[in-house]
């Protein structure tokens, strides 16, 4: 049975009234992506608009469909170039990004040494810093001193560290809940630290390392000042990099920005979706007590 | 099967000492367990076997080899913990193979092994579960399962039953016995609980928390047979660790004849057993240890030299098979059984109940250890 609270419905208006105004700009961008035009007004105005003409003007609707900014965007930009340049880039990022973390936060958890817990505060300092902060010493590292300006390895390893930190404390957090009891267990079994840290340890952290490469990837992925200074040869754009070149100061190709947006964000949307199922709780569940 | 041997063994943590000077050992195929209160050294001690924790002093022998720098896995011992510690990820037969597996048992022998250890540990229907789809009484066995797959020569087991309810722990303990019993496999059982002890063990240790005062002592205080433990306790210590309730603990003073213990104003006379120490120790104060079944209503008993002690009833304890009477004697309590629950005192009443002087302890005050 449920009792009718007439406040309930004043606070569901004023979520509705939140959620609409977090939304709004989202479906404008997908308003302006399906509207198969490059202007900003998406509607035709008459000379002389009512005022309902003029409300209609700023709902995120068009007035044609059309899916004419996605095939341009595909076939007559270089769209399809950047986004496999950042699916390249965000893949590598991720796959050395989780890598180092868990077993950096591995001897994190599990060894004692000289310098653990300052290293685990370094890391911590480290995040401090604004991204642009680092602009310039990266800048002169990567492309003057080692070269990489240009190349995908220079933003994977530029990705990869500035990922690394927030991921380790993650990881790090996480086996510190894996009772030491299993491990010792695997030890007597017989099991060599390696194969305990692969066959029992990262199977087990399965829901942290799914955060951890989401958080990489995104990290990658979504990146736009290192990639616009690191990658000056416009075949090596990355995806955001080449949004802004469809508005930069020559052109004013919003159709384009829009349908491109879209397209960018459709690999997280569906990594989250298909990480999903990773991010559950109690998987160390039956092992102990 | 192998003998496991203690030559003056210990363990500190940078300052603490935690395991002082422990000599004993561990027969083949012999059923040994630890017992003591917490921070008496029992698991450390039982760690130090496995190869979890390093020995800090002294040599350990698992049958004839010193084992003191050899890694856990070529130790050829098992182990089960209290809290299971089952990879939780992986089935039941997994969690019996992985042992095997590691080893590059061939896929052919490890099945058979499995299968043996499920048959008797009655975990065949079970063996594609997942652990947290199991009660606690299958998750240790599954346990015990990944411990004898093995086929170890030394079973160590970490308080394995602590985690378990009453009924479950009374069933699983007499089948980690007959198990123990059929494979004959060197076990050492760690418990705090004296009753897994005095029903489980061939023999027991019972080990005691480092004396600051005692600085020569060791953790160990005295090793046997649970009857020995029970029957001729070495000191006041195992007396009053080994048997519920205590072991009634008083202050008296052997006669200047060297014929009997006087306790307050009572004359008990000297049991045999301890007929030759009362003459070496005439006139000198002792502890005497008296067990709550050896303190019964004179009706209701039938030995040999008993002594009638009046005191006034503090405590009754009824248990339905016999009361548990705790009396106030000259300011010292002392606690007696008898069978019959009609005409119970009340607290505060007189109360007059007989000892049998034959079932005395003598104790050495100074040292606590038994007189002999």
């Amino acid at each position: 049975m449920v009792r009718r609270e007439p406040s309930h419905l004043w606070m569901h208006l004023a979520l509705i009234a939140f959620v609409l105004v977090t939304i709004y700009p989202v479906l404008w961008v997908l308003a302006l992506a399906f509207s198969g035009q490059q202007s900003v007004g998406i509607i035709d105005l008459p000379a002389d608009p009512s005022f309902f003409e003029r409300l209609r003007a700023i709902l995120p609707f068009p007035e044609h469909f059309s899916v004419k900014n996605f095939t341009e965007v595909w076939t007559e930009q270089s769209f399809g170039r950047w986004m496999l340049n950042s699916a390249v880039v965000s893949l590598l990022t991720t796959g050395l990004g989780v890598f180092l973390a868990c077993t950096a936060a591995y001897a994190f958890s599990r060894f004692r040494f000289p310098g653990r817990n300052q290293g685990m505060l370094l890391f911590l300092v480290s995040q401090m810093f604004p991204g642009t902060l680092m602009l310039i010493p990266l800048f002169i590292i990567i492309v003057k001193w080692l070269g990489l300006g240009n190349t995908y390895f220079g933003l994977v390893i530029v990705y990869a560290t500035t990922a690394i930190p927030f991921c380790v404390w993650m990881m790090k957090g996480y086996f510190d809940t894996i009772p030491i009891d299993i491990e010792e267990s695997a030890v007597i079994d017989g099991a060599s630290r390696q194969t305990i840290f692969f066959r029992i340890i990262l199977p087990l952290a399965k829901p942290a390392i799914a955060i951890t490469a989401l958080f990489s990837f995104m990290t990658a992925w979504n990146e736009f000042i290192l990639a616009s200074v690191f990658m000056e040869a416009e075949a090596n754009y990355t995806a955001p990099v080449g949004l802004r070149f469809f508005v930069g100061g020559f052109s004013a190709q919003w159709g384009y920005f829009a349908a491109g947006s879209v397209l960018v964000s459709l690999p997280v949307v569906l990594l989250f979706l298909y990480l999903q199922k990773y991010l559950i709780s109690g998987l160390t569940a039956g092992s102990v007590k | 099967m192998a003998a496991i041997e203690f030559e003056r063994v210990s363990k500190r943590y940078g300052d603490v000492e935690i395991i002082r000077n422990l000599n004993f050992g561990v027969k083949a195929g012999e059923f040994m367990v630890f017992v003591g209160p917490s921070g008496c050294g029992k698991s450390t001690t039982l760690r130090m076997i496995a190869g979890l924790e390093t020995i800090t002093g002294g040599n350990l022998s698992i049958g004839d080899r010193v084992v003191n720098d050899v890694h856990p896995k070529d130790r050829d011992i098992a182990m089960v913990f209290q809290s299971y510690a089952l990879y939780p990820h992986m089935t039941v037969y997994d969690n019996i193979a992985f042992g095997l597996k590691i080893r590059k048992m061939p896929d052919a022998e490890v099945r058979k092994r499995v299968g043996e250890a499920a048959a008797i540990l009655g975990l065949e229907p079970l063996l594609e579960r997942k652990p947290k789809a199991l009660s606690g009484g299958q998750r240790q066995r599954v346990a015990l399962g990944r411990a004898i797959v093995r086929n170890p020569s030394v079973f160590l087991f970490d308080e394995p039953l602590s985690n378990l309810d009453a009924e479950l722990r009374v069933q699983m303990r007499s089948e980690i016995s007959q198990l123990q019993r059929r494979l004959s496999t060197t076990t050492v059982y760690v418990t705090h609980d004296q009753i897994e002890a005095m029903t489980m063990g061939h023999r027991i240790a019972v080990m005691r928390p480092l004396q600051a005062d005692q600085p020569e002592a060791s953790n160990l205080m005295q090793c046997g047979t649970p009857m020995e433990l029970y029957d001729t306790p070495a000191n006041v210590f195992v007396a009053r660790f080994i048997g519920t309730p205590r072991m009634n603990m008083l202050p008296a003073r052997i006669a200047d004849d060297g014929s009997t213990v006087q306790l307050f104003d009572l004359n008990l006379p000297v049991s045999a057993q301890f007929a030759e120490v009362a003459r070496n120790q005439r006139g000198r104060p002792v502890l005497l240890g008296i067990r709550s079944e050896h303190v019964g209503l004179a009706h209701e008993v039938d030995w040999n030299g008993t002594v009638a002690i009046e005191g006034t009833a503090e405590m009754v304890e009824p248990l339905g098979h016999e009361v548990i009477v705790h009396l106030m004697v000259n300011g010292e309590n002392l606690i007696g059984r008898q069978r019959s629950h009609a005409g119970l005192p009340q607290p505060g009443d007189p109360y007059r109940m007989v000892i049998n002087c034959e079932a005395m302890h003598l104790f050495d005050p100074a040292t606590e250890l038994r007189l002999q």
